[in-house]
């Protein structure tokens, strides 16, 4: 968690007050908390802190919480958003894996399934979604056309080329249009890239996001 | 004090992303308060320059393209469009092959017919038909993927023929399938036709009326909704269509006045008795022998020009095709139903709430990629 | 009604309208005079005998030298069909708008003219249907060259 190259965690600094006001008490006055407090502060001092029980718990939940709530955005675009509501249908039912409740807003959403042709007129419109979405955010291209222009790339004056050239992709599931079996696999593949996650990338790409870096590619 | 505040009308974008939509379609409301003024469509956003592309690959390679016009039928596309370049090369289709399309064809509308008693339910509020309607669909897309192997875009009919025979086993599943869809089909009707809450959604809003419908081009169950019994399989017969008994279903305005969002739905759900009457009678009576025409593999069309029409689950599908005496069309043009549907929701949807916009576009029942082809 | 019998009522009623009957295509046309569209369609809509209310389609062709502008009509009552064609010339792509006559073909000349750039005159709303409004060039035009990129999303396939 300690960034020892750059400068001290911003954590450690709102502590500080804290830290020297129970250092200036002696020791038989500390009571249990301000011991326990202290003894933590020496360990993130002194690096041990990555060691700790307590931050690989953190990471766990909070990937467990996120790889198992993917609550996608409803981005269906063409032939690929049938296949999408057949995932959601009764045969490959997709709220097994916490991906089924496709909400109507960006806001309430960590995924976009971008299912089918992305053309010109609605470029604009797909970056706007994504720009308004909560990070962590996450983006599947679903079927040719959205990973690379599909039977449209050649001759298509007016489809995107793939839908990496308008927004970071995350997996891209192929097909023409992929199978609902697909985009679960997708959806797996998914989970587990944000299983090998950690907070810690947080602070190596900096906290906000518009600072940041595009997110890696898969 | 209430007097001196003043009420304006607002404009509303809905879409093109928005969950009630069909596909990604931009509707400008004029609303005043809950009250829809006027509505103004703007399409475009899935144009996927089908026609340019009909231009420079051959017609062969261009049947692949046609599944991905109305996605939801595209059986249908491509016996429009095998039908289409087989009257410019004047390629004799063998008698099976020419039942086992029309099988295609009429399985893919029951498909399509129910994704839009699904959708239609879902936009009314009901999430519960989706699910129904999502279930008999299943069963629909897996006997096509025995038939040719995909769920969505089929490809099934060839240039003079069809691509795969049909096996005893598939026939046995249609059957059962059929046999199935008579139970559902009476099960839909206690679910939705005559729910209450679903009637006073639907019933005397959006009406169109059949001079208005003709006027605007409308084809198809939206053209039927209205009363009128235009229906291309009878009106200009084609492939065994003939040889077939099934009668034109039109709205009767049942639960309000004709040409109704209820009488669009309700044609839809006869068209569906009528197709599962259709296949049966096809499993009974399909001549034996070849499924495919000999046809030379760079296929050159001499100078001529045809527009074959067929009734898709939307309406009149049309492609007029330019040859020009090499195996790439000079001009191909689609008559797409929905697009030609959609054209009238600017004139219906006037003074209505905005709830009620939602169900004349969801009883319109257009799909983007063929409006913006 | 046959296309010949079509064809005799119109020359008989608008002997100067038409310029050519065309019968050896699987589908037999009408070529009409580009000026006169509006009195065709007119007459053809309220004619007794011939009474075509629909309007299923119109195409526009790039014929290199010239624009032929293409109409199907059909009868519902009586179940015949007809297809007018006018020539137009490439570069003064000009004819009058039938969509105060058939209320269909409002959206269909719309997309002509955003994908061929035949203008409709008298149109009450010609702007581009289907591509964003600030595209550039006619896709359909046979001369057309798709652009390199687009508000700086690159065309080139990868």
């Amino acid at each position: 968690m300690i960034d020892r190259s750059g400068e001290q965690p911003r954590v450690i600094r709102r502590l500080d007050g804290e830290i020297a006001r129970i250092q200036a008490k002696p020791p038989a006055e500390r009571t249990f908390q301000e011991q326990r407090i202290l003894s933590l502060y020496e360990q993130l001092c002194e690096g041990q802190m990555e060691r700790n029980v307590l931050v690989l718990p953190v990471d766990a939940v909070l990937n467990w919480a996120r790889a198992w709530s993917l609550w996608p955005v409803t981005f269906g675009l063409a032939c690929c958003a049938i296949e999408m509501m057949a995932a959601g249908g009764p045969k490959t039912d997709i709220d097994r894996f916490g991906a089924g409740a496709f909400r109507p807003s960006p806001r309430q959403s960590g995924l976009m399934i971008v299912a089918g042709t992305l053309t010109y007129k609605m470029a604009p419109r797909l970056r706007r979604v994504y720009d308004q979405m909560a990070e962590p955010r996450y983006v599947i291209a679903m079927g040719g056309c959205a990973i690379a222009g599909g039977p449209y790339a050649r001759h298509g004056y007016h489809v995107v080329k793939g839908v990496d050239r308008v927004v970071p992709v995350d997996v891209y599931v192929p097909g023409c249009p992929p199978r609902p079996e697909a985009l679960l696999d997708g959806i797996m593949r998914l989970q587990d890239k944000i299983r090998q996650d950690t907070i810690r990338r947080v602070w190596r790409e900096g906290f906000w996001p518009w600072k940041r870096k595009t997110s890696a590619k898969s | 004090m209430v007097q001196s505040l003043k009420t304006d009308e607002i404009l509303v974008n809905m879409g093109p992303q928005h969950p009630s939509t069909h596909g990604v379609l931009r509707c400008l409301l004029k609303t005043d308060g809950e009250w829809v003024r006027e509505v103004w469509p703007y399409i475009g956003y899935l144009h996927r320059c089908k026609e340019k592309i009909a231009e420079k690959v051959s017609y062969i390679q261009f049947m692949p393209y046609t599944d991905r016009l109305d996605y939801l039928a595209s059986a249908n596309n491509n016996l429009g469009w095998a039908m289409a370049v087989e009257r410019l090369t004047s390629i004799e289709v063998p008698e099976r092959a020419v039942w086992l399309r029309v099988l295609a064809a009429e399985l893919n509308r029951i498909a399509s017919h129910l994704l839009s008693y699904g959708t239609f339910g879902m936009e009314a509020g009901a999430f519960t038909p989706f699910f129904y309607g999502f279930r008999e669909r299943e069963t629909i897309v897996s006997i096509f993927d025995q038939l040719c192997g995909a769920r969505l875009t089929y490809h099934y009919a060839r240039i003079g023929g069809v691509m795969r025979d049909l096996s005893p086993e598939t026939a046995k599943a249609i059957r059962r399938f059929l046999d199935e869809m008579d139970r559902r089909w009476v099960e839909y009707n206690t679910l939705l036709s005559d729910n209450e809450i679903f009637v006073r959604r639907t019933a005397n809003v959006g009406v169109i009326p059949a001079d208005l419908a003709i006027a605007y081009g409308l084809t198809g169950p939206v053209l039927r909704g209205s009363g009128v019994a235009h229906d291309i399989r009878k009106a200009a017969p084609y492939a065994c269509y003939p040889k077939l008994d099934f009668k034109v279903c039109v709205g009767e305005g049942l639960k309000g006045t004709v040409g109704d969002c209820w009488d669009r739905y309700w044609v839809r759900m006869l068209e569906i008795r009528e197709s599962v009457k259709i296949c049966r009678q096809i499993l009974d009576g399909l001549p034996e022998g070849p499924y495919q025409a000999k046809v030379p593999r760079i296929l050159k069309v001499l100078a001529n020009e045809a527009y074959v029409r067929t009734e898709a689950p939307r309406g009149e599908l049309g492609f007029y095709i330019i040859s020009d005496g090499t195996d790439k069309p000079w001009r191909c043009r689609i008559r797409a139903p929905s697009f030609c549907n959609l054209s009238i929701l600017n004139r219906i949807a006037r003074n209505c709430l905005v709830a009620d916009v939602i169900m004349i576009l969801g009883s319109i029942d257009v799909v983007m990629g063929e409006v913006d082809r | 009604m046959e296309a010949k019998d079509i064809c005799e009522i119109l020359m008989r009623h608008l002997p100067d309208a038409v310029r050519e009957f065309c019968i050896d295509t699987a589908d037999p046309y009408l070529v009409i005079e580009p000026t006169c569209i509006s009195d065709v369609a007119a007459f053809l809509k309220n004619h007794p005998d011939l009474q075509f209310d629909m309007l299923q389609l119109i195409t526009g062709v790039d014929r290199c030298q010239s624009f032929e502008v293409v109409y199907h009509l059909t009868s519902l009552r009586f179940g015949h069909s007809v297809t007018l064609k006018a020539m137009i010339l490439h570069d003064r792509p000009r004819i009058a708008s039938i969509a105060d006559i058939y209320p269909a073909a409002d959206w269909h000349e719309r997309e002509t003219y955003d994908l061929l750039g035949i203008v409709f005159a008298g149109h009450p709303d010609l702007r581009r249907i289907l591509l964003p409004d600030d595209w550039e060039g006619h896709p359909l035009r046979k001369d057309y060259v798709a652009p390199e990129s687009y508000h700086g999303i690159s065309n080139a396939p990868q």
